[in-house]
């Protein structure tokens, strides 16, 4: 009797905690959404589309997601394959790679920050270089390019150990045996990483890229940190309707667009790379 | 006959040269990690005056200036602590429930395991912070709006799918013929786990359980949506943005990094591992 039953007695506090924090909250969340004033609506939508910010931030946000993951999958991958061949000084060279690994958004956004601002380390450095004699404000609406290219830096700085730890702990799954057969036949490193490392590695880069297309898709702090309100997302207009304006159902709405968006991606993110059953390693 | 003597000659020039390339990148990808910290230090050990001033200095003046402000600063000292009991009981929490769970996956075929794996997976797919939106309003029904256990219940959701998974992946680590072995020898399934289990177990659960320190230390979102006046540092941190002195900010910046320079160190053995399994 008791090993029938004790699985479920051990999963049981998990799954209530889920029902309770992840489930419950998402029917609320669809509920408030498409209600207004008490009754079923979809006046919260229509608000929020109607509302001149909302392009702007949902095509900030995508931007930045196209421009930052794929950089992020070439510079994991890169590492990836990098570590993967050190015979000296691995430990520390993972060890530093994975440091922005535990740093948050918001910390993140500060670091690059001190970079960016008015009297900070790129005019100091710029001026160091005698290209200019006074320090120019980059993060004003005056430069948008920097302002992107700052919070672009930042999360890529931020968020490629992700990628990178769970490509590293991929690749290490791959036998050996595949790459030396390859080279007894002549297969140059290219040759191996495109035919041997990409395709066993679509397990882990199917997990790299949901996990850090999400993020993407949350990002929030940085852009705070660094452009505030010069350059809006979809997650900062979530936050002012809730705090600025008070208004918790079209910040309900404007969450449901982001849970559309992250799944759809989500969706066609395991559909592009799904692994053959029996193709597992 | 010279084709093949230049050949030979260029052969360990060109392995030389690519062996320069590819330190030179290790170096140059490890600087690209470390200097803009390395910046963040600078002025967080620099005085206020020399933080507003321009051009920067490369060194930093080892001034307490920033960080005694910092410590002065009206209600960081109660965010910091504030930050510190979430993530305490964020940790507890979701290893307290999510390590039961992983031995279970790890030990039983059990009817529904695949949809219990797959509910745990799916929580991946979402942005967990926004449902802090939906349980703002309902806090404040129950009474645990602004309070260190509501947010630490909300974070608990966010570090409880890593803390199941990882748990799952070291008790697979762990061959089940030690515990069979202890239970001929007289132990109940609960002794044979705290006597044997649990000892070779523990350092991975400590690395788990710091990785949900982590996650709860480092949330921005849910805790400046949940918290008013208790708020994390974090919290606190971004919703001053606008009107804190530069200096503040970079000292706020350089006291959330530093636990995550410790905590990485400290798991590092660990982190791969655990990335891994808990992929599959």
């Amino acid at each position: 009797m008791q090993s029938r039953f004790l699985p479920y007695l051990l999963i049981l506090p998990v799954t209530l905690f889920l029902a309770v924090f992840f489930i419950y909250p998402f029917l609320l969340v669809s509920m408030q959404a498409f209600t207004k004033d008490g009754a079923y609506s979809l006046q919260n939508f229509r608000e929020v589309f109607g509302y001149w910010k909302f392009p702007i931030s949902l095509k900030n946000t995508l931007l930045l997601t196209a421009i930052v993951v794929p950089v992020q999958l070439a510079l994991s991958l890169l590492m990836a394959t990098m570590v993967n061949k050190m015979q000296r000084g691995r430990e520390i060279t993972l060890y530093i790679w994975t440091i922005p690994l535990g740093i948050s958004d918001l910390a993140a956004g500060i670091i690059w920050l001190a970079i960016f601002e008015q009297s900070g380390f790129l005019n100091s450095m710029l001026n160091g270089l005698g290209l200019i004699d006074r320090p120019s404000g980059w993060l004003t609406y005056e430069h948008p390019g920097v302002v992107f290219a700052a919070i672009a830096l930042a999360e890529i700085w931020r968020a490629t150990a992700i990628m990178l730890v769970i490509l590293v702990a991929g690749i290490g799954l791959i036998p050996k045996e595949y790459y030396e057969a390859a080279e007894v036949f002549g297969a140059s490193p290219w040759k191996r990483f495109l035919k041997i490392t990409l395709p066993l590695l679509r397990p882990s880069l199917q997990t790299a890229l949901i996990l850090r297309v999400i993020l993407a898709f949350e990002v929030f702090a940085v852009v705070e940190a660094l452009g505030g309100t010069l350059f809006p997302v979809l997650m900062g207009e979530t936050y002012a309707y809730q705090f600025d304006l008070q208004n918790s159902n079209a910040a309900a709405a404007v969450a449901l667009v982001i849970l559309a968006i992250s799944i759809a991606f989500t969706l066609l993110i395991l559909r592009v790379l799904r692994v053959p059953k029996g193709a597992r390693i | 006959m010279t084709a093949t003597a230049t050949n030979a000659a260029t052969a360990p020039d060109a392995r030389k040269a690519g062996r320069f390339v590819f330190g030179a990148s290790i170096v140059l990808l490890c600087a690209w990690v470390l200097v803009p910290i390395y910046f963040l230090l600078i002025n967080t050990l620099s005085s206020p005056e020399s933080v507003n001033s321009f051009p920067k200095s490369a060194w930093p003046e080892f001034d307490l200036g920033s960080l005694t402000f910092f410590a002065n600063f009206q209600g960081i000292l109660q965010a910091m602590k504030n930050s510190v009991l979430v993530a305490a009981l964020t940790m507890a929490l979701s290893i307290g429930i999510g390590a039961p769970a992983g031995y279970a996956l790890s030990r039983f075929d059990f009817p529904g395991k695949a949809a219990f794996r797959l509910l745990v997976l799916m929580t991946r797919a979402f942005p967990l912070p926004l449902l802090a939106l939906p349980l703002a309003v309902l806090f404040i029904r129950t009474g645990l709006d602004d309070t260190v256990l509501g947010l630490a219940l909300v974070h608990t959701t966010l570090a409880v799918p890593f803390a199941v998974l990882i748990t799952f992946s070291l008790f697979s680590g762990i061959p089940v013929e030690l515990e069979e072995a202890a239970w001929t020898l007289g132990c109940t399934r609960f002794t044979a786990f705290t006597k044997v289990v649990l000892p070779l177990i523990l350092p991975g659960i400590v690395a788990s359980a710091i990785f949900a320190f982590v996650i709860s230390w480092n949330e921005v979102f849910a805790a400046a949506v949940l918290t008013i006046e208790n708020r994390t540092l974090t919290a606190f941190l971004l919703q001053n943005l606008d009107t804190s002195p530069i200096h503040l900010k970079f000292a706020g910046g350089f006291i959330l990094v530093m636990p995550a320079l410790i905590f990485i160190f400290a798991v590092r053995k660990y982190l791969f591992a655990m990335w891994g399994i808990a992929n599959r």
